[in-house]
């Protein structure tokens, strides 16, 4: 799929959430049959008893096996305890299946809802036809419809038969959040179990009869091509089967063993066609960000007239580097291609995607590719790609045999897609008690859907609507994008652009604080002091609510109350995927270095569906947003990426991760984002603190070796 | 290729494989025990971890030559092993303190994990993190791992 429809995915669901969507999609799946009662896709209720519903997102550790049957089951008044999952494959039944925008909530939150609703109405049509009883004297709770009258109850299961004969209502009445048994409740996930045991099947733990394993030998300059290659040594190595090109930049080397197949790629002897980037580093790619601020920017926000405001101007610039997504599942799909018809099982965010780019690269018609989505090891957005699925369908083909395609450690970090470098410049004319009258941020960054050759309409990448919006209601305001290209390879990794935004934005506004000589808190309190809507594409940023945030972290920190000697706090708040966020970070420094001691973190995410998930994905996103800020750091030198492991690219340990505290803003509205809005305020609050300790301020990312 | 005996999960079992193959892959693809995990093949991350005589190694660094004639434990076989309470004990408590995320890493967590509180029945924060460091998460989730860990040592979760 292309990220304008990734954009327009999201914006749908927002809509659907705010009410503006009438007949929203709800996808009719298998016909219910005498057996099955299945009024949509999501749902199967069978005579056993079964209560089935189906996952049309995919896990990869944010919970949506868990917190997407809940909604579900809240509306269908289900006995929790007697539900199964099942997990969708690539599907034309259920819209777009992309799991990324941190979205699987907002987007799935009306169909999931009116889906249950219309099963659990059914059901009651149902039992009042079985009794010959009014509608309203029946009930719905724990899989049964009970008649209070008569003392009457019958189970889903044995409803299931009678109810699948019944029309679908389209018009079904939804439960308001006060009535609600299921969501907001912190319920077990589904899949620890299995998870703790060792049984869980993830892609790379995949296997079927006479697969074989594959490890490709990859062109290590960016852009460069296979010239030539010798695989007499490769072929000397026992279980190692076949040696082949696979597209024009790549060698597979397949055996019946992953080790095998590494040993024979360690001696394959490739020659490499290094192509135009053979030159290509570091310093060249930021260089191309400057030249980039010259240009005029696309404006994504404007107020007032920047140009018109006169007083005291400050100004600075940030810069962040390129990053790697680093799952702990390297990558791998399994395929098997069979002449009319190929077979996935693939740890992937895009089933859609893998399926349509299998079709063409093996020749064949998206309805003859089928896709099973496993579990996955992480994605953080690299399973947004579907690189690895088109590979090991590539390499079934040449072999005629199933395949499992496995990336190693090293695979994963030098061929990844990076989070694209950025220069940010902001400029504020401030007034005489130093608060900004105007204030310019200008985000120069190449797009990741741009060198994808997607649409970007206006030039402007179609992810920043979703992670760069105004956060303040400055009279005259102006957010602008310049598209710059570069040939690293790019792609969405947490939070996307939201990262940059915030840690340019939230550092400049503490600097600002700073310069007027005013408390950061309060500083921001007043920016925010008065209620507005900042309109900014589908979304409405509301002053209000990021005012929220900020007071309750600021409560919930002791933000008033001293600390010990050699402890310094630091505040950012942030707003993206339609949430709101604010950090407070402590630290003290040792040895000019800061550690991370304690985070308070508030949310307001709308109505929460499982308060656990919801720490898991914040504590987990400011565990992964502290190590993009301390030391995460992609460089390039003579075209290649010169980091391979977690040894050059080393993400937080348990040594160096704070308590995070959690809090969400009671709330019933609609559901938003969950997955990302924690990372991008935690680089800024902590530069923020750290600038308290040292009076330093940081400009550039990461901290450690910028 | 080479004949190897080792003693995996109780049970003997006969390889025939390239001496120098690392144990991971002789557990994942020749014993199809799949919950033991490839992170970064260079001891780094820890989602290899297994038992080598009671003692925690990163399988994808070890050559399975060194270990014939060894008893490897790996997660399969950690509730049936010498340390059937104490694996129960941690399996339960990773799920009472919901640590999984992704999941992938906490195969080789609950192994160090393991590998700790059989020395260490009652550790402090400092002796947790010293054995837990070499495990990486990338989904964050070392504070309920911390938790967890007390919690099965019979702390109750408490720090």
């Amino acid at each position: 799929m292309s990220p304008l429809s990734r954009r327009e995915f999201v914006a749908a669901g927002v809509a659907a959430g705010a009410g503006l969507v009438i007949g929203f999609y709800l996808p009719h799946g298998k016909s219910s049959t005498a057996e099955v009662f299945s009024p949509n896709a999501y749902l199967r209720i069978t005579s056993d008893n079964k209560v089935t519903i189906v996952v049309a997102r995919s896990e990869m550790g944010q919970g949506v096996r868990t917190a997407l049957p809940m909604i579900l089951a809240e509306e269908l008044e289900a006995d929790w305890k007697q539900i199964e999952i099942e997990q969708a494959g690539a599907s034309t039944l259920f819209g777009d299946q992309t799991t990324g925008g941190s979205a699987s909530i907002r987007t799935t939150w009306d169909p999931m809802r009116k889906a249950g609703a219309a099963a659990r109405e059914m059901l009651i049509s149902a039992a009042a036809l079985t009794w010959n009883v009014p509608r309203s004297g029946c009930t719905a709770e724990r899989s049964q419809i009970k008649h209070a009258a008569s003392g009457r109850s019958l189970s889903y299961g044995e409803l299931a038969s009678k109810a699948a004969t019944l029309p679908i209502p389209t018009d079904v009445p939804l439960k308001q959040s006060k009535d609600y048994k299921i969501v907001g409740q912190r319920l077990a996930r589904l899949d620890s179990p299995a998870k703790v045991k060792g049984e869980a099947i993830f892609g790379i733990d995949f296997r079927m009869p006479g697969m074989k394993f594959a490890v490709l030998s990859r062109c290590p300059v960016i852009g460069g091509k296979v010239s030539s290659f010798d695989d007499k040594d490769s072929k000397k190595i026992s279980g190692v089967s076949y040696v082949g090109k696979i597209g024009d930049s790549a060698v597979a080397v397949v055996a019946d063993s992953v080790w095998s197949a590494m040993e024979g790629r360690r001696v394959l002897n490739v020659t490499w066609d290094d192509g135009p980037n053979k030159d290509l580093n570091s310093a060249a790619a930021m260089a191309s960000l400057k030249q980039g601020a010259s240009k005029k920017g696309a404006s994504l926000y404007s107020a007032g007239d920047v140009t018109k405001a006169a007083g005291h101007r400050v100004s600075a610039e940030y810069t962040l580097p390129f990053m790697a997504h680093a799952p702990m599942e390297p990558g791998n799909c399994t395929a098997h291609y069979q002449g009319t018809k190929c077979e996935l099982w693939a740890p992937t965010q895009v089933p859609q995607d893998c399926r349509d780019s299998v079709a063409t690269a093996v020749g064949l018609d998206p309805d003859q590719v089928k896709v099973n989505v496993t579990l996955m090891g992480g994605g953080f957005g690299r399973r947004l790609e579907h690189d690895y699925a088109v590979e090991a369908a590539l390499v079934s083909k040449a072999i005629s045999a199933p395949v499992k395609v496995i990336w190693t450690r090293e695979d994963d970090m030098r061929f990844s897609t990076y989070r694209p470098a950025s220069l940010h410049q902001l400029s504020a004319v401030v007034d005489a008690s130093g608060f900004p009258v105007a204030l310019t941020h200008r985000i120069i960054a190449p797009s990741i859907s741009g060198q994808k050759g997607q649409p970007t309409p206006g030039n402007v990448d179609p992810d920043l609507p979703d992670e760069a919006g105004p956060v303040y209601g400055i009279p005259n305001y102006s957010l602008e994008y310049v598209m710059t290209e570069t040939p690293v390879p790019l792609g969405w990794m947490r939070s996307v652009y939201a990262l940059q935004a915030a840690f340019a934005l939230e550092s400049f506004i503490d600097e600002l604080a700073v310069a007027a000589g005013k408390d950061p808190l309060q500083y921001r309190l007043k920016l925010l002091a008065k209620d507005q809507d900042l309109p900014y594409f589908s979304t409405t940023w509301k002053t209000a609510r990021m005012r929220g945030v900020l007071q309750l972290a600021a409560e919930k920190a002791g933000w008033d109350k001293p600390l010990p000697a050699g402890r310094y706090r630091g505040i950012a708040c942030f707003g993206c995927f339609a949430s709101y966020m604010a950090e407070v970070v402590e630290i003290t420094m040792e040895n000019d270095q800061p550690r991370v001691h304690r985070v308070v973190a508030v949310v307001d995410c709308g109505q929460v569906v499982n308060p656990s998930i919801l720490e898991q994905q914040i504590q987990g996103g400011i565990v992964y947003g502290l190590g993009n800020a301390l030391r995460a750091k992609i460089t390039i030198d003579k075209g290649r990426v010169v980091q391979g492991n977690f040894d050059d690219y080393a993400p937080l340990r348990m040594d160096e991760t704070p308590t995070v505290e959690v809090y969400a803003v009671p709330s019933t509205e609609v559901p938003t984002g969950i997955g990302e809005p924690s990372v991008p305020p935690i680089a800024p609050a902590l530069c923020n603190a750290i600038y308290a300790a040292t009076k330093k301020r940081i400009r550039a990312l990461p901290i450690l070796n910028a | 290729m080479a004949d190897i005996t080792l003693r995996v999960n109780g049970s003997e079992k006969k390889v025939s494989v390239s001496p120098e193959t690392p144990l991971l892959w002789v557990l994942r693809d020749t014993l199809e025990l799949t919950g033991t995990k490839f992170g970064c093949g260079a001891g780094l991350c820890g989602a290899c971890t297994v038992h080598v005589d009671g003692s925690p190694v990163r399988s994808c660094s070890t050559p399975v030559s060194q270990v014939a004639g060894k008893t490897v434990t790996t997660i399969e076989g950690l509730g049936a092993s010498g340390l059937q309470a104490l694996g129960q004990a941690l399996q339960a408590a990773w799920i009472a303190e919901e640590v999984p995320q992704c999941g992938y890493c906490q195969t080789g967590q609950i192994m160090s994990a393991a590998a700790l509180l059989a020395k260490t029945p009652q550790p402090s924060d400092a002796q947790i993190t010293a054995a837990m460091n070499g495990n990486l998460c990338r989904c964050g989730t070392y504070e309920r791992i911390r938790k967890a860990i007390h919690r099965a040592a019979g702390n109750g979760g408490a720090r």
